[in-house]
């Protein structure tokens, strides 16, 4: 094979004019990074209600997060995040509807895309939690209840800090797996790096350097989420326990 | 409101249904593939041999970090371009292959992991009682060890399957007509997306439950 290699290529100027193909990069680099935070914060949150919800002692409460977890961890992403962006829209009232639909399109598409990734994640987040309160000793339960504290306050103050410890390491795969995923916003055009990578295909005909670049971007994420999850883990951990669910 | 209209449902079902058929023969070939190198690389992983392991930790480490949808890109760079100067332009489905090969490599990454902790997870004293009677070490791995370890880790694997199903709609990113792209492609015709996208999220709804369900009672029968 025949390839000629030109790294200079980040350096030159794209057709639009004023910035690099190397500006470009990090705008999706930013747009992937941006993605996936938020989405992470919509996961942690309905992800930790969903989950206390699961191992709460009342059938109506939990069938519905059953239901949760199921359909959203039975539906692929992919369509989920079409369902998210070219349905929702249609099935709103109008006046949201059409709100969303006369957005600027980077906003639609980032909002689906986040709303989606954390509704998704929010159901794996969710059997973590559910993982972490079952694997605490039932003898919290009981010195809650002897303490007079209501349900709402065992899960408050007894239940829910133990279990946000202890599910720390197991929340480290979710969260490298959120900024994963968030390359699936590339099929409804949002400009993350996969995005990126595949515009700088088209306009400047070296796929090598341009695969290579965001693969070594996302290898880079990979490492710094790690190495803070490491730290985190570290501070949090509750001596005696190691993390719950698999 | 809107107003639905699921008529031009029927009429494309055998399309849908091809599109299912490619689907599963991408699952089905990634499954395969996937676990018989998953296991060739989580046995290179444990083994003695440091540049042997540090290969195969490499491989795993390398594929698990990068998103599927960078990976289904890459192949559809490279497989078409090797296809091409091994076989010349004379070829069939370059996207299907791609898909094929990208799946089953990536595949083989997680499977692997799963596959080591299912080796890990038999005794210790299992190897060294089958050294003892004289076996290799190989035929210890194959009659001993391996044996045990895929009946602890059958429903872990089957989980993994049930993933690799809804991962395959992917595939949507080089344009191969899967279930999911077939789905698209009707709906964008007639005009009726917002039917054939519900319909298609209800069809991998259905398999995917049905499947996970199985795996659930299969784990409880093994957990006796």
């Amino acid at each position: 094979m025949n390839y000629n290699w030109n790294w200079g290529v980040f350096l030159s100027e794209t057709p639009s004019g004023g910035t690099t193909y190397l500006a470009w990069l990090f705008e999706g680099l930013q747009w992937t990074v941006m993605l996936s935070l938020s989405a992470w914060l919509i996961a942690l949150l309905v992800g930790f209600v969903i989950g206390v919800l699961r191992t709460v002692p009342h059938r109506g409460w939990s069938t519905l997060a059953t239901a949760y977890v199921e359909i959203f961890r039975n539906i692929p992403l992919l369509v989920q995040l079409f369902l998210w962006y070219f349905v929702m829209p249609e099935l709103l009232p109008e006046a949201w509807g059409m709100a969303f639909k006369q957005s600027h399109p980077l906003t639609q598409q980032f909002l689906a895309a986040m709303v989606c990734l954390g509704l998704f994640t929010a159901a794996r987040v969710a059997e973590q939690v559910r993982a972490g309160i079952e694997s605490l000793p039932k003898g919290q339960w009981a010195a809650g209840q002897a303490l007079g504290f209501t349900l709402p306050q065992i899960y408050r103050y007894v239940l829910v800090p133990m279990a946000a410890r202890i599910v720390v390491p197991p929340l480290t795969s979710e969260f490298l797996n959120i900024f994963k995923n968030s390359a699936v916003a590339t099929t409804i055009g949002l400009i993350e790096l996969s995005r990126q990578a595949q515009q700088l295909v088209d306009y400047t005909a070296q796929p090598y350097e341009a695969f290579i670049a965001v693969t070594v971007l996302y290898l880079a994420i990979n490492v710094v989420v790690m190495f803070l999850m490491r730290r985190l883990e570290q501070r949090t951990r509750v001596p005696g326990f190691i993390g719950g669910g698999q | 409101m809107y107003e639905f209209d699921w008529s031009s449902i029927p009429g494309a079902l055998p399309l849908l249904a091809k599109g299912l058929m490619v689907t599963f023969e991408v699952t089905l070939t990634a499954i395969v593939v996937g676990i018989v190198w998953g296991t060739l690389l989580a046995v290179a992983r444990l083994s003695s041999n440091k540049l042997v392991s540090f290969a195969a930790a490499s491989y795993v480490n390398l594929f698990r970090s990068v998103p599927l949808v960078m990976v289904i890109l890459w192949f559809y760079l490279i497989v078409p371009q090797l296809l091409r100067s091994v076989f010349g332009d004379a070829l069939g489905d370059i996207r299907l292959a791609s898909a094929l090969i990208a799946f089953s490599l990536f595949e083989a990454a997680y499977y692997s992991e799963i596959i080591r902790a299912g080796i890990q997870s038999v005794a210790r004293g299992q190897i060294a009682a089958g050294l003892a009677l004289g076996m290799t070490y190989a035929q210890t791995m194959r009659l001993v060890v391996l044996p045990q370890a895929f009946r602890n880790m059958t429903p872990l694997l089957l989980t993994q399957a049930v993933i690799l199903f809804q991962d395959t709609s992917l595939v949507y990113v080089i344009g191969l007509s899967d279930f999911f792209g077939t789905a698209y492609k009707v709906g964008d015709r007639d005009g009726r997306l917002v039917e054939l996208l519900l319909f298609a999220g209800a069809i991998y709804f259905i398999i995917s439950f049905a499947a996970s369900q199985l795996v659930k009672r299969l784990q409880s029968r093994y957990a006796r």
